[in-house]
């Protein structure tokens, strides 16, 4: 199984810490994990900002990085949520929606296609988990509260296998932290007012750590965070499973 | 309202100044979203519900014309008088026509989202017509001299003593009274005496039924029946797209509604209108105004399918913390950013962008529009038709280019960090945004893309 690490950009120039863990957590579980030094952004910023027709530099470069793997994985479930959906090539397209049926957001990866169930990973904290959107409701990473549906959580699946964990609850289990891409700065005040909101919920059950699966989010709530002066830390997902 | 030079992003700038109001318009809001889960979650099938009513609009959005025609004859036939409208001029037109054919200057209004839309009140009242909405938020509102701020609850945006405080300067009541059992006494009193002395009776329609050619409003206070049982004169307006093709469908759209809208399990009044009384009429006025254009866009026509209520409002992390108003249209929150640009898209430019397409709308929505996605879709064609601001054009192509190159990508990278290590202050300023209310994350010594090179081999 050859295996490509796709590392969002935001990710790559300012989380090194969360694209490591989730590389070695891969190679712990005995993956081969191989990173195209040419990769650089999926394009996002740019189709959410409604310039979807200039991202056909960024689409041809994705091809090109990923399409001689059987799997691609990342750290990020909006990310991997713009592939699966707006991935398109005029000269490509095979290989484009090949990249869409074989590209996985990290959780999802380790619970459906390694199918873990167990992992050696400890961190004695308490924990916030904020189910980020595009994972929850694009991927389906966990049951949304607004459906009458069973419910089920990818990520909290995972979690519960590291030792001396403590999932705080929430009040607000499914509520966006109010990133969304340039809307952080364009709609400034709805913004930081979500992400102060969603951070709150967090402080006022306990948290120590906040995490999830986008690191976007989390870095989000950082921001506000640190702003406020807390010592509560965020840290992406793959960094919990990878703690020991 | 006077928004022209403000769009979304600055008032709900201006609506944010006050966060502890901004704290409580939220928690209200999210209130009733629990109430409709806590509603839903009794019925199993709810999902199911969901299909079936989404699959019924599909049918009625391929087949419209064919049910319009079928209603029209099918009201006649029961004595009912039915006028189309193109646009909302011919509609008032057609409005203003039937009260001075009657010699009436006076009309009572129950709440309808069409002749918002339509601006009718403004119209009646410059051609010498006084129109009283009977819904209490709406009256509210009204007094207020504001539009409604959500399509369910007109006034949800007023507190109680500011409601006391309008009763006050305009009903009379004691200064400094908000005693909400007090107030709505006061103001059922008030609307009384219109619903006794106004010869016609306007309404909204929410489902008008094909098959039998009658129409069905549905309120909660029972005042679309009050005005339009007392009045010689019933005007109903609906837009071309309240059709349901059979009074059964009607089991599947009100157990939706009302539990999506407040968590009720069916509105209080469902009341159906087949045909006039002896000695009074009945008018039916089926208005376009755009829904055709926007039937013909294929991404975007099921945004006809909405049945006006309001859960998408309740449950968006936008509209709860900027209000109704920021969206400066008839129809605020993430339905009315759908369905506005096709009405005006240079005006509404910014609505479909007063998201972070969390997606929570589509699921809360009752007829399955997939309306995050039509917010992601109307951007790129608004972008399209040259309405993006020049300066986000200009930082869209430079950022393209930038990551379209992965040696442009890793200079632009390593600079930025740099940047950021050495001169914080050149972001760490007023003119970032984002730091406004936000610190900058901190910069690594190194991108994973550089610790990769040193420490695994290529």
């Amino acid at each position: 199984m050859k295996v490509g690490l796709f590392i969002p950009c935001y990710v790559d120039q300012f989380y090194p810490g969360a694209a490591i863990a989730t590389l070695q957590l891969l190679e712990k579980l005995g993956v081969t994990v191989s990173y195209p030094k040419n990769q650089t952004c999926c394009g996002q910023p740019m189709a959410n900002s409604g310039f979807e027709h200039l991202t056909g530099g960024c689409n041809e470069l994705f091809i090109k990085n990923f399409a001689e793997f059987d799997y691609i994985v990342a750290p990020s479930g909006s990310c991997v949520l713009h592939i699966k959906e707006h991935l398109h090539s005029h000269e490509h397209e095979a290989g484009a929606a090949g990249i869409s049926s074989k590209i996985y957001e990290l959780s999802s990866f380790l619970t459906d296609v390694l199918k873990v169930e167990s992992l050696p990973s400890k961190f004695p904290f308490k924990v916030g988990v904020h189910q980020s959107c595009h994972g929850q409701r694009g991927l389906h990473l966990s049951q949304m509260s607004e459906l009458v549906a069973a419910p089920f959580s990818k990520p909290h699946s995972l979690l519960k296998m590291v030792k001396g964990i403590e999932i705080v609850p929430l009040s607000r289990i499914d509520e966006c932290c109010g990133f969304g891409g340039t809307f952080c700065v364009a709609e400034e005040a709805v913004s930081a007012k979500m992400g102060k909101d969603r951070v709150e919920d967090h402080l006022s059950h306990g948290a120590e750590f906040i995490t999830g699966v986008d690191m976007s989010c989390l870095m989000h709530m950082e921001g506000i965070l640190n702003r406020r002066g807390s010592k509560v830390k965020v840290l992406h997902l793959a960094e919990i499973l990878n703690a020991d | 309202m006077h928004t022209e030079t403000k769009d979304h992003a600055e008032l709900a700038d201006v609506f944010n100044k006050n966060e502890a109001r901004v704290d409580w318009h939220d928690e209200t809001l999210w209130w009733i979203r629990q109430k409709r889960d806590k509603a839903v979650n009794h019925l199993p099938e709810w999902e199911l519900l969901r299909e079936t009513a989404s699959q019924i609009k599909d049918n009625v959005l391929s087949n419209l014309a064919g049910y319009l025609v079928q209603f029209e004859e099918n009201a006649q036939k029961n004595g009912i008088i039915v006028h189309w409208a193109a646009d909302a001029d011919e509609h008032n037109n057609i409005v203003l026509g039937l009260l001075h054919s009657k010699g009436i200057t006076k009309m009572v209004k129950s709440k309808s989202m069409l002749t918002e839309e339509c601006h009718l009140n403004d119209y009646l009242e410059n051609n010498g017509i006084e129109v009283i909405d009977s819904d209490l938020g709406e009256r509210i509102v009204q007094l207020a001299k504001e539009p409604p701020s959500h399509i369910v609850l007109p006034c949800i945006h007023k507190k109680k003593e500011e409601i006391g405080d309008l009763f006050h300067l305009h009903l009379g009541t004691p200064a400094g009274n908000a005693d909400p059992q007090f107030l709505t006494e006061t103001a059922r009193q008030h609307l009384r005496e219109t619903f006794l002395t106004r010869r016609a009776a306007l309404t909204g329609v929410n489902f008008a039924v094909a098959e039998t050619g009658e129409f069905v409003v549905c309120t909660n206070e029972g005042n679309a029946d009050m005005g339009a049982h007392l009045a010689e004169i019933h005007i109903a307006s609906m837009g071309i797209e309240k059709i349901i093709p059979k009074r059964k469908n009607l089991g599947v759209f009100l157990r939706l509604l009302t539990r999506s809208a407040t968590g009720q399990p069916i509105t209080t009044y469902s009341s159906h209108f087949s045909k006039p009384r002896e000695g009074t009429e009945i008018h039916i006025i089926i208005v376009d105004n755009g829904r055709s254009k926007q039937l013909g866009r294929e991404d975007f026509r099921n945004s006809l399918k909405c049945i006006r209520c309001g859960a998408c409002m309740n449950t968006c992390p936008v509209y709860r913390r900027s209000g109704g108003h920021s969206y400066h249209s008839a129809i605020s929150g993430p339905i009315g950013a759908i369905l506005a640009p096709n009405l005006d898209m240079e005006k509404y430019a910014d609505l479909p962008f007063a998201s972070t397409l969390c997606g929570s709308c589509s699921n809360v929505c009752p007829v399955k529009i997939d309306i995050h996605q039509q917010l992601y879709k109307w951007r790129q064609v608004i972008v399209q038709n040259g309405y993006a601001p020049a300066g986000k054009k200009a930082a869209m192509k430079l950022m393209s280019l930038t990551l379209s190159s992965p040696t442009a990508y890793h200079i632009g990278g390593k600079a930025g960090r740099f940047v950021m290590k050495y001169a914080p202050f050149a972001v760490n300023n007023k003119l970032n945004l984002w730091y406004k209310q936000r610190d900058m994350p901190e910069p690594p010594k190194e991108s994973f893309g550089e610790w990769y090179a040193k420490n695994r081999k290529a």
